[in-house]
């Protein structure tokens, strides 16, 4: 027995030993980068502060999509012991600056000239009243068609510009016995179609609608024409997706069940995974009608307000994080693009090539936006109310017009 | 030395009173105090909103399925698996051969989590995996079981794989009962000629009145707990067609950025529970005395 409760006494001290605040020289991150790919690439990042003399504590919290990591989070902020650094999205970094737990980056920023390089969207995220409060290590695009080459060549077909050449597409694809579109059955996959769309009728209806939340534009002919469109393309898809995960899906063009997904970049990692080359074996092509927009997530570091003297430690990270040689290994091997636009774009396929160059272009367009689906667009109890109401419709015989009056009460009773 | 052993029970038991006053009432309060106020990402005391939050809730479309839900799913659960169970337990004390295999078959279930159980029969009732799937590649080509991808369905089939794994459970709590009726009275009503049904009827099951107050009580706060069972089976899907009052909880709470409306759904659910189990627990145990 005494020896039990010695055992116990033990653990309970090995893991308060565990949860101490990280020393002055090193940094305790968390993340919820733990897939193959993922969980090399922030390796990169462990060893390159090694060589900056800066220790690691890594704090990796998988599942969820991050929701298990930020519940984590929480408890250890209000505990009055929050890590140095937390892996975040766009809104998440702003909600946290707002509640004042963030620190500043801005010495770092300044002498590296970050304002320079990282657009000026994803700016509007990593910094609060003008202080940088969180490093940006990556840009994804969630618009994109993801095809089958081998189905695609054997029916003479190229990757659709129009919505019209996309269901044309999908039809031969249906005939020749395939599933048209690969879909997931979870809201944030229905609503990674839905803007999209939204985007594809125009980038103006877009900012109107979703980034400003505009209640005219959201009960307007282009939201009912999107729902009209997004109802079409719920038609190519299998009885069978009710729940389905999005790399489910993303195997089934892979493998040559079904024709097409309409999938952010991370689709990439799988067809990787799967020893083929994106822009080859499965072919890339942003939504139809958006090729001119860009829709982008990003995942920061977020840097919690530390004392002192863990300070330089934490200006370390974020320096090795934003550094050109980080951004390529880390985007390389993510399937993202970097969020700095100065980082070369030779090793990139042909994918990431595309969208570094439409980065730039959309960046003095005015047409890059935070996408809805992948918290950027509202914080998190308005985009819920969103996707609500696309989720609903996405399962069950909902009209397009009375889509978007839902959407009209559901924002509104959100906002 | 002599005081110590007087308080002895007293000393001995304050420590789980403590945990239980903090951690289950404390928090219990706590929670309705959040609900209360304007707190959203974390708790906060600055800003008090009364019952708005109540409102709010309640005018969620989310919410108006998740109770809808939650009457179809607690019914169709409790009463299931007290018929299944019952049956079972009936049956299987008609003193047949490999009672003790049988009785272990039927009770295995039990053994697993929800989250197990939710994951094989997700399998189970996809259309391109399991039954269906099944039926028609052995030749019955229009078997059509795909409840699991239907908006108006998929709570039953969350019902169907939560009585699968309960029915065992309460077939024991059952058969135990049963082997605790005084067989002498059996024998009496025999003699005066009361037929199998009317025994079961009139004596056997009045008898086992306890055992359904425990099986009640038990699967009751299992239903409104129910939480694994349905993020492992159809996350809340399709849609937000299966969502109960638990995962509404959780995903205001957690992921929505809404803690004082996760908080009062928290609290409503207290109150659900409160309406449902006290009342009964009331006449039962006023009954027994």
């Amino acid at each position: 027995m005494t020896k039990y409760l010695t055992r116990g006494v033990g653990a309970l001290l090995s893991m308060t030993a565990l949860s101490a605040p990280a020393l002055a020289d090193e940094v305790e991150v968390m993340h919820w980068w733990t897939s193959g790919g993922e969980a090399a690439a922030i390796a990169v990042l462990q060893e390159d502060l090694q060589a900056r003399g800066t220790g690691w504590v890594d704090m990796a919290i998988a599942g969820g999509g991050g929701d298990a990591a930020m519940t984590a989070l929480r408890a250890r902020v209000v505990a009055g012991n929050p890590p140095t650094a937390a892996q975040m999205l766009g809104m998440t970094v702003r909600d946290w600056a707002d509640e004042g737990f963030l620190g500043n980056l801005n010495a770092v920023a300044e002498a590296e000239g970050w304002n320079d390089v990282v657009p000026p969207a994803v700016q509007a995220f990593g910094t609060h009243d003008g202080e940088w409060v969180a490093a940006p290590v990556n840009i994804h695009r969630p618009h994109w068609v993801w095809a089958n080459a081998g189905i695609f060549e054997e029916l003479g077909l190229s990757m659709p510009t129009t919505w019209d050449e996309f269901f044309a597409a999908a039809d031969a694809i249906e005939a020749a016995g395939h599933v048209g579109v690969a879909m997931g059955g979870q809201a944030w996959q229905e609503a990674t179609i839905w803007e999209a769309i939204v985007l594809s009728v125009s980038p103006a209806l877009y900012e109107a609608a979703i980034i400003n939340a505009d209640m005219d534009a959201l009960g307007s002919e282009g939201i009912v024409e999107s729902f009209e469109i997004f109802r079409r393309v719920l038609g190519y898809a299998d009885p069978g997706y009710a729940g389905r995960d999005w790399n489910l899906a993303t195997a089934m063009v892979i493998n040559g069940e079904a024709g097409m997904q309409i999938m952010g970049d991370w689709a990439k990692g799988e067809v990787i995974n799967a020893g083929l080359t994106p822009g080859e074996q499965v072919l890339c092509a942003v939504v139809p009608g958006t090729d001119g927009a860009f829709l982008f997530n990003t995942d920061f570091f977020a840097m919690f307000d530390v004392g002192e003297d863990a300070q330089a430690a934490q200006r370390n990270m974020a320096s090795a994080a934003m550094s050109v040689s980080f951004q390529e290994t880390f985007n390389l091997a993510k399937g993202s693009i970097p969020a700095r636009t100065d980082v070369p774009s030779a090793n990139f396929d042909v994918c990431g090539q595309t969208s570094m160059a439409d980065l730039v272009e959309a960046t003095e367009a005015g047409t890059l936006f935070g996408s809805l689906a992948h918290g950027h667009g509202q914080p998190a109890s308005v985009q819920a109310a969103y996707l609500d109401v696309v989720t609903q419709f996405a399962n069950s015989d909902m009209t397009p017009e009375a889509a978007a009056e839902a959407l009209v009460a559901s924002v509104g009773g959100a906002l | 030395m002599r005081f110590f052993k007087a308080r002895l029970p007293q000393l001995t038991l304050l420590p789980s009173l403590v945990l239980v006053a903090v951690s289950v009432y404390g928090f219990i309060a706590l929670t309705f105090v959040i609900s209360l106020t304007r707190s959203r990402m974390l708790p906060r005391f600055d800003r008090w909103e009364g019952f708005d939050n109540y409102a709010r809730v309640w005018s969620h479309p989310r919410w108006e399925v998740a109770v809808e839900n939650f009457a179809i799913f607690g019914l169709l659960y409790i009463g299931g698996t007290l018929v299944i169970g019952l049956g079972l337990a009936i049956l299987l004390d008609q003193k047949i051969r490999a009672e003790g295999a049988l009785r272990t078959i039927y009770l295995y279930p039990m053994a697993l989590s929800f989250i197990v159980t939710g994951v094989a029969w997700q399998w189970l009732m996809s259309p391109d995996l399991g039954l269906q799937h099944a039926f028609r590649t052995w030749g019955w080509e229009s078997f059509s079981f795909d409840w699991i991808t239907q908006s108006e369905m998929a709570i039953y089939c969350v019902v169907i794989a939560g009585a699968w794994q309960a029915s065992g459970f309460v077939m024991a709590l059952f058969l135990a009962a049963l082997r605790g009726i005084n067989t002498e009275i059996i024998s009496a009503a025999r003699m005066d000629g009361a037929s199998g049904p009317a025994i079961y009827w009139h004596i056997i099951i009045p008898a086992l009145r306890p055992a359904f107050l425990t099986a009640i009580v038990v699967q009751g706060h299992l239903s409104i707990k129910s939480y694994d069972l349905v993020v492992a089976l159809t996350r809340g899907g399709p849609g937000f067609a299966t969502e109960l009052p638990s995962t509404f909880m959780y995903e205001f709470t957690f992921s929505r950025n809404e803690m004082a409306m996760g908080a009062a759904s928290a609290v409503m659910m207290l109150v659900l529970l409160t309406v449902l189990i006290v009342p009964y627990l009331y006449s039962e145990l006023r009954h027994g005395r």
